[in-house]
């Protein structure tokens, strides 16, 4: 059971990333991580939907008849999104100033029926839950990253756009992270998406490589020796 | 025979099922936030009228006092869109139309023109655009205090000659990068005080009617 939960995190956040390895959602997270502030809140937004869709969908899963799953679960989907985004709109004003553009865009992202068709479906309720939390904490982590790097290498700033959410007072938090910088252009618009999206994968592979590195060569040895 | 009929049925009332809970707990939700979202719709909308009146100077329910204003081709508009008159104590002491520049480097640049009875601009605000991010986009105000300049000019001040950017003679600034956006917003504005002197008497006559 532990050892099933510890599977799960790690799956979500690492082993089967959505973002850098199942490459999964990629229409809005190339779209909107020009900033960090922006690739956490679409992140987070995002989470929330696969926490509760992956819920759903294990509660109902025994009544749903195999040949219209999809429909179903898209309609669970675009459902709870709908709601999500009204409930926003009336109670939490200021932090559906920021979300609110991105909500309706997860209804499209992909990796939240793939998880309710690959996991939840077939799993329990907490499981389902805990996967979609994770997944999604996965994708937020890849967003902050992208909007994070294309921010400092196109602006040179980091944390802009806070004030959206708490007020002009927050202009205090933007860090410089390269004063006088000129900005580069390139980096906010969508090749720089494609660019620091290659970079991460890219990154991913090659901490992955030196970790399986030892491994292979203790195999190795005796071998040769 | 009947086990795949049965079947079929089965995953018919399944899909019908679910569509029905749907639209109730849509219809639901919808009901308990409308109020709200009403609210901070209503809100937003005097909030960013509001930035082109000077404080103070209306007293009005600018939303409720809402007018319809017709397609015109000066104001860049395809479709009538909506103008809110400002009231002092029962007088008209502005009046704000929507306006749209088609010539942006990107696509339409949407405007708010606040204008006194008197043909002095109050204030111009960018409600939407797609400009460059970092190039163009300083006509909107949170990046830049740009579209300040427009505040008390008027078509006579500076002569109708002159109103255009720097770089074209004229007598407005812009960045050095982006002629394009400012050179958009210019005209438009231009446009919007020239079908305001040419149809002055509509704009606030309908404020008398209203007042009836």
């Amino acid at each position: 059971m532990a050892s099933e939960i510890r599977d799960i995190i790690i799956n979500g956040l690492w082993k089967q990333n959505p973002g850098i390895v199942q490459i999964l959602g990629m229409c809005p997270t190339l779209a909107v991580s020009s900033s960090l502030v922006n690739g956490l809140s679409l992140g987070l937004a995002t989470t929330l939907v696969m926490a509760l869709a992956n819920t759903a969908a294990a509660i109902v899963s025994r009544l749903v008849p195999q040949a219209v799953r999809i429909p179903i679960y898209i309609l669970i989907i675009a459902t709870l999104v709908t709601m999500v985004d009204l409930l926003m709109h009336a109670y939490v004003l200021q932090l559906y100033l920021v979300l609110g553009i991105y909500i309706p865009l997860i209804v499209v992202n992909c990796i939240v029926l793939a998880r309710v068709e690959a996991y939840a479906s077939k799993h329990g309720i907490f499981h389902s839950f805990l996967d979609g939390l994770m997944m999604g904490l996965g994708l937020s982590l890849v967003l902050a990253a992208l909007g994070g790097l294309r921010e400092i290498f196109g602006k040179g700033l980091l944390l802009s756009g806070l004030d959206l959410a708490f007020g002009p007072a927050a202009n205090a938090y933007v860090i410089h992270v390269l004063p006088n910088y000129q900005g580069l252009l390139l980096a906010i618009l969508p090749p720089g998406a494609f660019i620091g999206l290659g970079l991460l994968i890219a990154a991913r592979n090659r901490i992955e490589h030196i970790r399986a590195q030892p491994a292979r060569t203790t195999n190795l040895q005796p071998e040769t020796a | 025979m009947s086990e795949y009929v049965r079947n079929i049925k089965l995953t018919a009332l399944a899909l019908f099922g679910f569509s029905i809970v749907g639209a109730f707990l849509l219809a639901g939700t919808n009901d308990l936030t409308w109020p709200a979202i009403e609210k901070s719709e209503r809100d937003a909308k005097i909030k960013l009228i509001a930035q082109v009146l000077p404080a103070g100077s209306y007293d009005n329910d600018l939303v409720k006092s809402t007018r319809v204003l017709p397609a015109d081709p000066l104001l860049g508009l395809r479709k009538p869109a909506e103008y809110y008159p400002a009231e002092l104590a029962g007088k008209t002491t502005a009046v704000v139309l929507e306006a749209i520049a088609p010539d942006g480097y990107a696509g339409e640049i949407k405007l708010l023109v606040g204008i006194r009875p008197d043909g002095q601009l109050t204030g111009v605000r960018v409600t939407s655009h797609n400009e460059t991010p970092g190039l163009g986009d300083y006509i909107d105000i949170a990046k830049s205090r740009w579209i300040l300049q427009f505040n008390g000019k008027s078509l006579i001040n500076p002569q109708p000659d002159d109103w255009k950017v720097k770089k074209d003679g004229g007598k407005f600034d812009y960045m050095t990068g982006a002629t394009i956006s400012p050179r958009a917003v210019v005209k438009a504005v231009k446009n919007a005080l020239s079908y305001f002197a040419q149809h002055k008497a509509e704009l606030l006559a309908q404020e008398v009617n209203h007042g009836k």
